[in-house]
């Protein structure tokens, strides 16, 4: 009632350090805010509140979920032995539920284990029941083997030699597997360095003689030129032919070195195999690292996800092209979305004369929000790949044909689709940042002059760039989360090659990609076994979520940076 | 109170039509719509005097300011008739240019309206749009017009900062800066103190004083001892016209019509 005075005794009371006479002024506040409440409706505050946790708790529960899934399927669990009927379970526990026991036909709760050693005759997952788990050992000795082919390896390495054969110490193990890991790498660089530069060549050289066919064919040159450029390009390829079969004979070399080099695994059941080291990625006791280690198994797992290729119909492996290809084409949609919606909308609401035609074009913009997303993927098949694709593969890649280059799915011909989908978004935003735009500015740069182009490009847009940055961030997070309308214009489960490579014109936008939207259908419902993808589909979902937050942020970082420069300091 | 229909035939001062005027107005209409904002106001705008225009709130005041530079042509379905001459030429010529128009004359409005960027752009910005971009050209005239506005010494160590983190006064001073910054003929000023306290006002004041003689300047306020501290002239209107014009000093003492007298002295309005 009498703010001063209060003020005063609180002071008063903070000079003496007086415990009391805060708690009096926090009571005062919180009374006075209730007494203003009172006589508003408590009943809907406590209704819209409780939308509000409702709301907070799905979002928290779905992210838990996701990372708390997603961080289960790279860490290194360790490896139980459990007796069960005269057989004996090695392998990793994973989830509980509920299920009826074959012999006695009970309800119980069991554990579901995973065996791995696919290739052992050993089924991969077991179930036992949850109370013998307590009593587990964890043999230290065991191995857990990532490998290249046949998923993972539980069990013991072994000496190649199977009359000798006896375990490997750990060292040795790191010291093959890491010389293994160095050969590969070496290999890797001829094969997608110098030879994959050679077979492009050569593909070029192939169809520079058939557009000379076709050329001699048309008329346009002579016979004799003909003739004389076919030689030219048969002694180019004769001398292609021949560092290609040195390069050969180099990679066969390195690969013989690679497959004298041998372990012997032996799985738990007495099953054994012998394997060229290089066959193993990763390898490591679960039962005898410490928490450190782990810590770094769960990292190195980590970067192995985000920049590997997949492996093993995409159940292994990484991620790294498809998160490529959904940063590339989310940011190639970007950059056609942004001019082209900024533009029309500063035609429909700075240009056009407000009427009738303009109402309608409006309200047409914004229905075209709401058509579902396969539509425009119908669309997108039919105009871009089948009519425009087609048509420049007639005018421009004639010697390829009939292999379409721009005929079919790509991502350029995705990220169009998406721009067109995400484009409503971009224009509804940018003219309602337009609206925004204060009259006395306009007034004032026209007061000083300058034409209406000069206005728009100095004032007008600049001011409302924030709005539009708003539109990208929600065309954006709509466009990385779309995948119906790709899986018809050039997202595919396994894409040969980026789109980005070091081979001329080094953007390659005719080509396929992958997209992590796609690939987590193709794993959770397209793989041979769903409880073994099933980590990586939490895995690749929340690298989704995280690709989603990371284009959000630093949206939000440039708009509010924007924000700054045309709002002045603190006005957010 | 009057109405239009007891409303005397404007009243100009001989001392209206002593030197040559810069702008003259004749017998201009304006409607917004179909409803007549101003009726056949006929007033000459003397070069290198400052001119004051008084009245009460609606009367058509800004509107008035706003033909001369033609910023009424922003505002869907305005028709004028009559016209307003500056120097040889018609404002309202078909086929004139309305950029190099305005070029020639600046503009201060009643909310200060600085760019969202740096000060030195906000000034630069009506030398950039008519295409002068050397670097030494544009530093010397933010200096002379900074200084001209009194604001040099506030901001000259801070002219790359944004010209919104200026106070409210200082903001004004800007805007009056950029307005002659392209060194204009006319100056014409819609209530520019009007949110100001009454020291950014008083060097407002003093600003405009010191630009008698270098340019011709029309300022609209609603301030009586305003006008009489830094007019030569005043015009007052009412309900859309003008009722008298004439020699400040004449006006504030001793007016012709009653209407006039009447609102000074602060009888209605
Ligand atoms: N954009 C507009 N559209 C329609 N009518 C308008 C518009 N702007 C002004 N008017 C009308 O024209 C008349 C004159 O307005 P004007 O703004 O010129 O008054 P003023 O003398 O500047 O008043 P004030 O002292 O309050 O600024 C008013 O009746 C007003 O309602
Ligand atoms: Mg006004």
């Amino acid at each position: 009632m009498f703010p001063f005075l209060r003020k005063q005794a609180d002071a008063q009371a903070a000079s003496k350090g007086n415990q009391p006479a805060v708690l009096f002024k926090t009571a005062i506040r919180i009374r006075s805010r209730a007494s203003h409440n009172a006589t508003e409706g408590v009943p809907w505050i406590w209704v819209c509140a409780g939308a509000l946790v409702t709301i907070l708790l799905l979002i928290a529960a779905l992210f838990g979920v996701i990372i708390s899934q997603a961080t289960s399927a790279l860490w290194p669990h360790s490896v139980v032995r459990i007796q069960q009927d005269q057989q004996t379970v090695i392998g990793v526990a994973m989830r509980q539920e509920e299920g009826t026991d074959p012999q006695t036909n009970e309800r119980q709760m069991r554990r579901l284990v995973y065996q791995a050693n696919r290739d052992f005759g050993i089924n991969e997952f077991t179930f036992i029941p949850s109370a013998k788990l307590a009593g587990a050992e964890r043999p230290a000795s065991l191995w857990f083997v990532e490998r290249r082919e046949w998923g993972p390896f539980i069990g013991r390495i072994q000496t190649a030699d199977p009359a000798t054969a006896i375990d490997i110490d750990e060292k040795t193990v790191s010291n093959l597997v890491n010389e293994a890991a160095m050969r590969a790498a070496e290999l890797r660089k001829i094969e997608k360095g110098p030879l994959a530069d050679l077979n492009a060549s050569m593909e070029e050289i192939r169809l520079d003689k058939k557009k000379i066919e076709r050329l001699l064919e048309t008329g346009k040159i002579s016979e004799d030129d003909a003739a004389a450029k076919h030689a030219e390009l048969d002694k180019q390829l004769t001398e292609s032919l021949k560092s290609h079969a040195f390069l050969t004979e180099k990679v066969q070399q390195l690969r013989s070195v690679d497959e004298a080099i041998k372990v012997t695994l032996l799985a738990p059941n007495g099953q054994s195999k012998t394997i060229p080291a290089s066959q193993i990625m990763r390898a490591y006791q679960p039962n005898s690292i410490n928490i450190i280690q782990r810590m770094g198994l769960f990292f190195g797992r980590l970067w192995s996800f985000v920049s590997e290729e997949p492996r093993e119909a995409n159940t292994e492996g990484g991620v790294f092209p498809a998160l490529f290809g959904t940063v590339a084409m989310t940011i190639l949609m970007t950059l056609f979305v942004l001019p082209v919606g900024v533009m029309t909308a500063v035609y429909m609401r700075e240009i056009a004369k407000q009427g009738f035609l303009v109402s309608l074009v409006r309200i047409a913009v914004n229905n075209l929000a709401g058509v579902p997303s396969i539509v425009y993927g119908v669309f997108g098949v039919g105009f871009f790949c089948y009519s425009v694709g087609a048509t420049i593969d007639q005018l421009f890649f004639q010697d390829k044909l009939p292999n379409p280059t721009f005929g079919t799915g790509g991502v350029l011909w995705a990220s169009l689709t998406l721009a067109l989908l995400t484009v409503p978004v971009v224009i509804v935003s940018t003219e309602e940042a337009l609206t925004a735009v204060p009259r006395s500015l306009r007034e004032a740069s026209y007061g000083c002059g300058a034409t209406r182009m000069q206005t728009l490009w100095n004032i007008v847009l600049p001011k409302a760039m924030p709005g539009v940055m708003t539109g990208l961030i929600l065309a954006m997070a709509r466009a990385v989360g779309e995948v119906a309308p790709l899986l018809m214009t050039g997202v595919v489960k396994l894409a040969p090659a980026l789109p980005v490579d070091t081979h001329f014109p080094f953007i390659h936008l005719e080509r396929s990609f992958m997209h992590l939207g796609f690939h987590i259908y193709d794993l959770g419902f397209q793989s041979r076994s769903t409880e073994l993808s099933r980590p990586m589909v939490f895995a690749s979902t929340s690298l989704l979520v995280a690709i989603v937050l990371f284009l959000n942020f630093i949206a939000i970082k440039i708009r509010s940076e924007l924000r700054k420069r045309f709002e002045g300091r603190g006005a957010f | 109170m009057l109405s239009p229909a007891d409303l005397p035939p404007s009243f100009l001062h001989p001392e209206c039509r002593a030197k040559p005027a810069q702008i003259s107005i004749q017998d201009f209409n304006l409607w917004y719509g179909k409803s007549q904002a101003l009726f056949n106001i006929n007033l000459p705008i003397l070069q290198h005097e400052i001119t004051s225009f008084i009245g009460p709130s609606g009367c058509g005041k800004s509107t008035l300011l706003r033909s001369i530079n033609r910023l009424n042509d922003l505002i869907d379905n305005v028709t004028v008739g009559g016209d307003i001459r500056m120097g040889e030429r018609s404002v309202y010529e078909r086929h004139l240019d309305v950029t190099s128009l305005r070029k020639r004359i600046g503009m201060v409005f009643q909310k200060s309206n600085p760019f969202p960027m740096s000060i030195y752009e906000n000034i630069c910005y009506p030398l950039r749009i008519s295409g002068i971009n050397q670097r030494s050209t544009l530093d010397e005239a933010v200096e002379t017009s900074l200084r001209s506005a009194a604001l040099w010494e506030e901001v000259k160590d801070r002219l790359k900062r944004s010209a919104l983190d200026l106070s409210g006064g200082q903001q004004q001073r800007l805007c009056i800066a950029r307005a002659i910054a392209g060194n204009p003929e006319v100056l014409l000023m819609d209530e520019p103190c009007s949110a100001l306290d009454p020291i950014s006002t008083a060097k407002i004041e003093e600003l405009i004083l010191e630009m008698r003689g270098r340019f011709t300047v029309v300022i609209v306020t609603h301030s009586m001892a305003q006008a009489s501290r830094v007019s030569d002239l005043t015009a007052f209107f009412y309900l859309g016209r003008l009722i008298e014009a004439g020699p400040t000093q004449r006006l504030f003492e001793n007016a012709d019509c009653k209407a006039t007298q009447d609102y000074i002295s602060g009888r209605f309005g």
